[in-house]
């Protein structure tokens, strides 16, 4: 479904990502882990179109849409959670899940949308008329998610779900991307929990220094001693 | 006490002129975080426009207000898409100062084309007077109250109601998010610049019917004075900017009518200077937004 081909991103001088390539097949959860810095959320960034690239290619269904802009992207079904949620915090709850299908015009197909993420996230109907920026963390993550899906996506791009949550809440949210999932949309997500991410991805591909240094299957991975020494605590 | 009456009604008139300036600039300063200095100037031009409209056009109040509030919204898209869409990703510096050379340009360029002399706005409202007990309000100053009471709820309704000004709540907010939301960012600061200029341009031509004069500099000090407005309310926050607006504007006739009208500017700028060291924000302003 989505398809990166020999990807390069410049920051001024810093070369942020090299001939980053890896695919998502439709239906799949596939998982990009890395350090802090090492290129995770520019992958994310440049998919989305918030990012000018230097080199290479990005696919959406066999179709090339590396110059269309970020709204466009988002009109052809890729949506995105940004890193630290980016909920708009002085908009109602319901507000922003509204920006969520600033694109679309179905007004059926919005109302049934939105009952289904109030369905998926149940605080959120609760609070619908509550200013985003008085949720706690975890119900803003979950806004967010829910935003993203109003844009009914084929591909959900997540870049650090987990951050910042309790372990009880990680769990939780890793349960709905499951979920979200199983119900059809693509994943791409982000971690540096990569013990979270890889437990629940098909696939997996490891990124240092804006190069992607090794990918496999989710469980290949988590097996494999450099992931498991770099990444995961282990020996 | 009839006196304070008085003032009281003669710096509403005011403060709703300073309002109407300081709402462009909040809402401009809120989505791409510029402080428009060229702003005082759209609501000069403003007031040329309605001078135009009424003098060679004929048109009365009404008609005048829509042609000024029209024009200037185009004159806002286009100095905007001309000046400060090609440095989006430049330091704000360079916008500020790019700010102040438009700013300048129309001035000067308006001082070629018309003149520099004064002009004497037409009267379009008759000189009616109304008593209430011992407080004269006439007719101009009805108009100007109400206007911006009639343009605020309309500000407020497209803001907060429709698609476009939720849109431009959240880009204000996070651009980076609106975008990912399918949010077009370019089209949505054109929409921030021309509501911004449309108010200003109302505001010039509710100046021109009250005081009856108008010439290419008269923006420079209003356009200051609403700039201390909406940063007194707190830069970026509409409510902020009428609620600012509105005092600078008692505030400064309280001055006049019971110390001196020379020193109403300097109470208006020490105003910004206390705003600036005890609560920078400003009235609504909130220093802690995000919970992580």
């Amino acid at each position: 479904m989505l398809e990166i081909k020999e990807l390069n991103v410049h920051y001024g001088v810093i070369h942020a990502l090299k001939n980053v390539s890896l695919s998502v097949n439709s239906g799949e959860i596939v998982t990009l882990i890395g350090a802090n810095g090492a290129g995770k959320t520019s992958t994310l960034r440049t998919i989305s179109g918030l990012e000018k690239v230097s080199g290479g290619d990005i696919l959406l269904n066999g179709q090339s849409i590396v110059h269309l802009t970020a709204p466009k992207r988002v009109a052809m079904g890729i949506s995105q959670v940004p890193e630290g949620r980016r909920i708009f915090a002085d908009m109602s709850v319901l507000e922003n899940l509204e920006m969520g299908a600033y694109l679309r015009k179905d007004k059926d197909g919005i109302r049934e949308d939105m009952e289904m993420v109030y369905g998926r996230f149940p605080i959120l109907r609760d609070r619908k008329k509550q200013l985003a920026g008085t949720l706690s963390g975890g119900e803003q993550q979950m806004l967010a998610m829910g935003r993203a899906l109003m844009s009914r996506p084929q591909i959900l791009l997540l870049d650090e779900p987990s951050m910042g949550l309790a372990p009880i809440l990680v769990q939780e949210i890793f349960n709905i991307i499951k979920d979200i999932n199983a119900a059809g949309t693509t994943v791409l997500l982000v971690e540096q929990n990569a013990n979270m991410a890889l437990s629940i991805a098909d696939r997996g591909y490891v990124i240092e220094t804006g190069s992607i240094v090794l990918a496999g299957t989710g469980q290949e991975l988590a097996q494999s001693p450099a992931v498991r020494k770099a990444y995961l605590g282990g020996e | 006490m009839d006196q304070f009456l008085q003032q009281v009604v003669n710096g509403l008139s005011l403060g709703s002129i300073y309002a109407l300036i300081a709402l462009g600039y909040t809402m401009v300063y809120g989505i791409i975080k510029l402080i428009n200095f060229a702003h005082g100037d759209i609501y000069m031009l403003g007031a040329y426009i309605g001078f135009a409209a009424v003098t060679i056009g004929g048109l009365g109040f009404f008609p005048a207000l829509i042609a000024a509030m029209v024009l200037c919204a185009l004159i806002g898209i286009l100095t905007e898409r001309i000046a400060y869409k090609p440095l989006r990703n430049s330091p704000r510096i360079t916008l500020l100062i790019t700010a102040i050379g438009i700013s300048f340009f129309m001035e000067y360029a308006m001082m070629y084309f018309v003149g520099a002399n004064v002009r004497a706005f037409p009267d379009v409202l008759p000189k009616t007077q109304y008593r209430l007990g011992s407080v004269v309000i006439n007719l101009q100053q009805i108009a100007i109250i109400v206007t911006t009471i009639v343009l605020m709820v309309v500000l407020q309704f497209i803001v907060h109601k429709t698609k476009i000004g939720k849109a431009m709540r959240a880009v204000s907010a996070d651009r980076d998010a609106a975008e990912l939301m399918g949010i077009k960012v370019d089209q949505t600061i054109s929409a921030t610049f021309a509501i911004g200029s449309a108010l200003a341009g109302a505001a010039g031509v509710l100046v021109g019917i009250f005081y009856n004069s108008i010439n290419p500099l008269m923006g420079m000090m209003p356009g200051l004075k609403a700039f201390v407005a909406a940063v007194f309310g707190g830069i970026g926050i509409i409510p902020g900017a009428m609620i600012g607006g509105i005092s600078i504007g008692v505030i400064e006739t309280m001055v006049s009518g019971y110390g001196s009208s020379m020193y109403k500017d300097a109470v208006v700028f020490a105003i910004l200077i206390l705003v600036l060291i005890f609560k920078p924000s400003g009235l609504l302003g909130k220093n802690v937004r995000e919970k992580v």
